[in-house]
């Protein structure tokens, strides 16, 4: 299978394509959900509602607390697509689902499937995987 | 093949033992069965960092586990939190952010870890030992651990730490298992003085350019001088964790399992040999520098927190000499250190120079420092590369002598010698 659900749920929204991994700590704002590492090629982009996708996590510990916390607040991206897995993410996912019963939707993606994804593209996330608009005559 | 529960894994599972530890096993299974785990182990010791208050979401998940009951497995450390409980005065926090960290830390306590509040707790003398399982989080404790002291512990992360404490279980998995600890990536020293090589101030610098170089993939270090000290490795690693992913590495000649590089590289090639020179080097160091032309406005060092050695060194720099009015100079450090540098006098030095002391937290996660609209100088890699995002401040990056004098002078001084070819 092309991707493997690490958090399974539904979710649909535009890609937010990072070209460089996020710590979510020190650099997403959960009251926000701007990105706000001031190194990250995305700074200043907002990844509320959006499908955050990043070949791999980064750095600090507490990411996942921060994801939690924005989930919580609805400023977390709708799902996140990652390149490898990384346990500090799905549990930021994970106990916010346990909390509040909202879930953020966690995929690792093979190198086929990332790179299909395109910025700003819809794509729809499902217990399945992820789905791809139909191709249009272009 | 598929994750295989022990008796008492499903009976905590099931709820035997307490809602707790059942909610811990749900999410300890989750990440296990994600992670391809065949089955989980038991460890002697965790290290908590979600005591560290990021929003009301780690609270809401902390008083539950205490409400419920939560009480911890095994011996368990607390990582820093947003307060100084032994020096109030020198956090500005407003009354949420206090009445909120105070209740995180009650929790955890509630459940019986221990109020260390430290991300150094290596530093005890009551730490693990070669080849034992552990679960702790806080990148720069991952990092010691694993390569300084050749424990094992993934690269745990808040809330997981506290399931593992609160079941004394981890998934087998990642850096518990032989062939996740080899180094995959060789960095060599090349041209690199003997003045540099044997200089405390390589070790931030080197650590940030090999976690910019080598992400998660375990490095070994090769020509650095052997038996290189415990506070150059911490140094090192809290750099190299917070640049990139590194959970452990290997200081050829040093850390106990890299006796030589072929032990660091559990018999296998290399993916990747890079070279370090003193270009590359002295770039690295730039990079930790927002600023260098402005008012110096503080300094903080204790980054990870400050060891008893370090206060003997600092004490040594600073006797007899004053900082310079209009800077401050923090010094970072855990309760138990303190206690013991306070009895062998070097605090009351420090204290005497001029040198507020910080216990419990870390100037760079919660509101300490006074000024914040000129330059703030640190030695360590780790506060240089997150305290521009994470408290706004400009940063500029120096020796620990740098840092003193600076402090004295009112004005940045780097010793730039020590840098030249």
């Amino acid at each position: 299978m092309a991707e493997r659900m690490l958090l399974k749920g539904n979710a649909v929204g535009r890609v937010l394509l990072l070209d460089e991994p996020l710590s979510m700590w020190g650099g997403l704002d959960p009251e926000t959900g701007e990105i706000i590492d001031r190194r990250h090629p995305q700074a200043g982009l907002n990844a509320a509602g959006r499908v955050l996708v990043m070949p791999a996590g980064r750095g600090s510990s507490s990411s996942s607390s921060v994801l939690a916390e924005a989930i919580r607040l609805g400023t977390a991206p709708a799902a996140i697509i990652l390149g490898e897995s990384d346990d500090i993410v799905l549990v930021g996912a994970l106990v916010a689902e346990e909390l509040y019963g909202i879930t953020c939707p966690v995929v690792v993606a093979d190198g086929d499937t990332y790179s299909r994804l395109r910025p700003d593209e819809e794509v729809t996330i499902t217990p399945a995987g992820v789905a791809f608009p139909a191709v249009g005559e272009g | 093949m598929e994750l295989t529960l022990s008796e008492h894994d499903r009976e905590m599972a099931a709820g035997v033992h307490g809602q707790a530890p059942a909610l811990a096993m749900r999410i300890l299974t989750h990440v296990a069965a994600a992670d391809g785990a065949l089955r989980f182990i038991d460890i002697t010791s965790a290290h908590v960092d979600s005591c560290l208050y990021h929003g009301e979401a780690g609270l809401d998940f902390a008083e539950r586990l205490a409400a419920t009951g939560g009480r911890v497995a095994v011996p368990t450390t607390l990582n820093v939190s947003s307060l100084d409980l032994l020096h109030p005065d020198l956090v500005h926090a407003d009354d949420r952010l206090r009445d909120r960290g105070r209740r995180l830390m009650a929790a955890y306590t509630a459940m019986g870890g221990t109020p260390t509040w430290t991300c150094a707790p290596y530093q005890s003398p009551r730490r693990p030992a070669l080849g034992e399982h552990i679960a702790w989080a806080e990148s720069n404790a991952i990092v010691f651990a694993n390569s300084v002291l050749g424990a094992r512990t993934d690269r745990y992360g808040d809330f997981i730490d506290i399931c593992a404490a609160l079941t004394g279980r981890v998934p087998e998995t990642g850096l518990h298992l032989d062939e996740h600890r080899r180094a995959r990536v060789v960095f060599r020293l090349v041209g690199v003085p003997d003045r540099l090589a044997s200089a405390e101030v390589l070790y931030p610098v080197l650590g940030h350019l090999i976690g910019r170089a080598t992400g998660t993939k375990v490095p070994a270090i090769v020509g650095l001088p052997p038996g290189v000290p415990e506070d150059a490795l911490k140094a090192f690693g809290a750099a190299a964790a917070s640049s990139g992913g590194v959970a452990m590495f290997h200081a050829v000649g040093t850390t106990p399992e890299a006796p030589t590089l072929e032990a660091a590289l559990g018999g296998a090639a290399p993916e990747q040999v890079i070279d370090v020179d003193l270009a590359a080097l002295r770039a690295a160091r730039d990079e930790l520098t927002t600023h260098l032309d402005g008012v110096l406005t503080a300094v903080s060092v204790g980054t990870p927190h400050f060891s008893l050695e370090e206060f003997r060194s600092l004490a040594a720099l600073v006797s007899g000499r004053q900082v310079a009015p209009g800077v401050e100079f923090y010094v970072n450090t855990s309760r138990e250190v303190l206690a013991a540098a306070a009895a062998e006098g070097t605090v009351h030095t420090l204290r005497l120079a001029g040198i507020d002391i910080v216990t419990d937290t870390c100037t760079y996660i919660t509101p300490v420092l006074r000024g914040r609209n000129g330059i703030v100088m640190t030695n360590s890699g780790k506060w240089a590369w997150y305290a521009p995002g994470n408290i706004g401040v400009e940063v500029a990056f120096g020796s620990l002598i740098d840092c003193v004098d600076s402090a004295m002078a009112g004005a940045i001084i780097r010793d730039e010698a020590v840098w030249s070819g």
